[in-house]
């Protein structure tokens, strides 16, 4: 019972936006899962009748190939929400080891570490993970190391700039007269201070990736067909727009609802932190 | 003042060392080699080695990683393959679009973030205030490439009021200077209209914070206390100081502009070096591909000098500091 009320407060924003945003989220993570059985055709099954309009029985319509665009968006949010996950958790896991080293040990490390996060931080990172992805053939598992190795330096700064303030206060300086080991004052002392800032920057980091995810798949360099994403089915609207702008419009639009949700959710933990 | 900026352009000295090394070893990461792309395969291996040495490519690679820097020095980037030409003529042709482009939506974003965030940070919580954030979340989570088939779909197919794609209409070369400029006018608005739209949001949402942050500090307290009409108070004392650190932020957002310059460009065959970029991606053209993330991250590192230069003439605080 005592978790269920956890979970409950964990879950309950005072913001009515992004109360909202976590039900979209949550209802779209289910329609995710249960794809196979919201779904009356395959994503990847080509059928007769291409290019219809949104009617009962295609709700989105169909696309050039006459597959179902509902199933494609379903199975679409697999991929553009799993991508944004464990992208986030590459980097997040990235920039904290930085961070935490960074801060606490100081010094030479210190300043390495931090102007290496200079020099990742002045590529324009798209170009970056776009010449990755021309090396290697582009396939999902690609996408989501790039976007992680590439979006971590924003937590490695964050992280250290916490552990910096946190390093001062006198809870930190009495482990270290104990002479507790330093693999402890880091993980049990610092690291839980450091936590909420750093799950702020994991919902706005998350954001982003689904963004990158979508513009590779978009220029062709990302999740290959005939996985379906939101990002690819865009690519496959461009020469369309006229005939059927619904193929456009709808992957567009469920791209940026969902990226919105996010950005919600972020704030609403922010509002909840500050309290 | 001036000994701390130059300390700042040495510390860019090895930067631009390890961008070189980063860019180089991700190239040079890629399966195959560079003959692989358009060396016939049944050729003679006497043939092929010839062809590498000629290369330097049968040296190690720290060497060849010298090689090129030492050749980048002197402004060489080497030939691109398939253009035929020298990647720096062939980048420096590509710029002034880019930046015609991102300068544009540039201008017209700090006009529209001054003004909004500034305003939306005086009347905190007002009508306007909740607007303007929602839009500016509106605008955050907004991927450019859909917004800009958006606006293709809107004023090109459905009201064919606009250009689509490039740069300028070729039917018009030969028409007098006006005409011309109007037209590559015309072929602005939709770019840039994405840029904006899509770019508003952070510089809004960081110059309200640091203005309402401003807004409680004592001077601004003692300037009302004085008297002073208010839009002095706001547009004198609050905005000099709540602009200050936008300068920074300027300077630090200029990746995502670029970035942001790469998808437009290629979704407007826009003739910049961002579509270059991305083709070059394509084809592989490795020595393209280096010479463009090497300038473009010069670039970035250069106007995020030019931008401390600019904090440390525009407040005085700084350059009273570090005399003691």
């Amino acid at each position: 019972m005592k978790m269920i009320k956890k979970l409950k407060d964990f879950l309950a924003f005072e913001n009515k936006a992004s109360q909202f945003a976590l039900i979209f989220i949550i209802l779209l993570i289910f329609a995710a899962l249960f794809a196979p059985l919201l779904c009356r055709y395959n994503p990847a099954e080509l059928g007769t009748e291409s290019l219809l309009p949104p009617s009962f029985n295609h709700f989105f319509g169909t696309d050039d190939f006459g597959r179902d665009i509902f199933s494609r968006i379903l199975y679409g949010a697999r991929i553009s929400l799993s991508v944004g996950f464990i992208a986030v958790a590459i980097s997040v896991i990235v920039g904290f080891l930085f961070g935490i080293i960074s801060g606490f040990f100081g010094g030479w490390i210190d300043f390495l570490i931090m102007r290496f996060v200079d020099v990742m931080l002045s590529f324009p990172s798209i170009f970056l993970i776009l010449s990755i992805q021309a090396m290697f053939t582009p396939n999902i598992y690609n996408v989501v190391f790039v976007i992680g190795l590439t979006s971590w330096m924003g937590v490695a700064r964050l992280v250290r700039a916490e552990v910096l303030s946190v390093k001062e206060r006198p809870f930190v300086e009495a482990a270290k007269v104990l002479g507790l080991p330093t693999k402890n004052i880091l993980f049990r002392h610092i690291l839980p201070n450091v936590i909420e800032p750093v799950l702020v920057a994991a919902t706005i980091g998350m954001a982003g990736a689904i963004l990158t995810e979508s513009a590779l798949s978009f220029l062709g360099l990302g999740v290959q067909p005939p996985l379906s994403s939101w990002g690819n089915m865009l690519q496959d609207s461009q020469a369309y727009l006229r005939d059927a702008p619904w193929m456009a419009i709808i992957p567009g639009f469920f791209i940026f609802i969902t990226v919105l949700c996010i950005y919600l959710i972020g704030e609403g933990i922010k509002e909840k932190i500050q309290k | 003042m001036l000994v701390k900026f130059l300390k700042k352009l040495a510390v860019l000295i090895p930067m631009v060392f390890g961008i070189s090394l980063i860019s180089f070893f991700i190239i040079h990461l890629a399966p195959g080699d560079p003959t692989a792309l358009f060396v016939d395969p049944n050729i003679d291996p006497k043939e092929l080695l010839r062809i590498k040495a000629n290369w330097g490519l049968d040296k190690p690679i720290i060497i060849q990683f010298f090689y090129w820097l030492k050749n980048i020095i002197r402004g060489d980037f080497g030939i691109a393959y398939l253009y035929n030409r020298p990647v720096l003529e062939l980048i420096l042709e590509r710029i002034p679009a880019t930046l015609l482009l991102m300068g544009t939506a540039f201008i017209i974003i700090l006009l529209i973030s001054i003004f909004f965030g500034v305003y939306s940070a005086y009347k905190k919580d007002s009508f306007l205030d909740k607007i303007v954030s929602i839009l500016s979340f509106i605008g955050m989570s907004l991927p450019s490439f859909w917004v800009g088939l958006m606006l293709i779909l809107i004023f090109s197919v459905e009201l064919n009021i606009l250009p689509s794609s490039g740069f300028s209409n070729p039917l018009l070369s030969t028409s007098p200077i006006y005409l011309r400029i109007y037209d590559i006018f015309l072929h602005l608005i939709l770019p840039v209209s994405t840029m904006v739209i899509v770019g508003f949001a952070g510089l809004t949402r960081y110059i309200r914070s640091t203005t309402i942050e401003v807004l409680k500090q004592n001077y601004i307290r003692t300037a009302r206390a004085k008297g002073l009409p208010e839009n002095i108070v706001l547009f004198k004392h609050a905005l000099r100081n709540s602009l200050l650190p936008l300068i920074t932020i300027v300077g630090m957002s200029l990746p995502d502009l670029f970035a942001g310059a790469f998808i437009i460009e290629t979704i407007f065959g826009w003739p910049g070096m961002g579509r270059l970029g991305v083709s070059a991606v394509f084809s592989r053209n490795y020595p393209l591909i280096m010479g463009i993330v090497f300038i473009s991250s010069v670039l970035i590192l250069l106007g995020n000098a030019f931008a401390d230069l600019l904090y440390l003439i525009a407040d005085p605080r700084i350059r009273i500091d570090e005399n003691d």
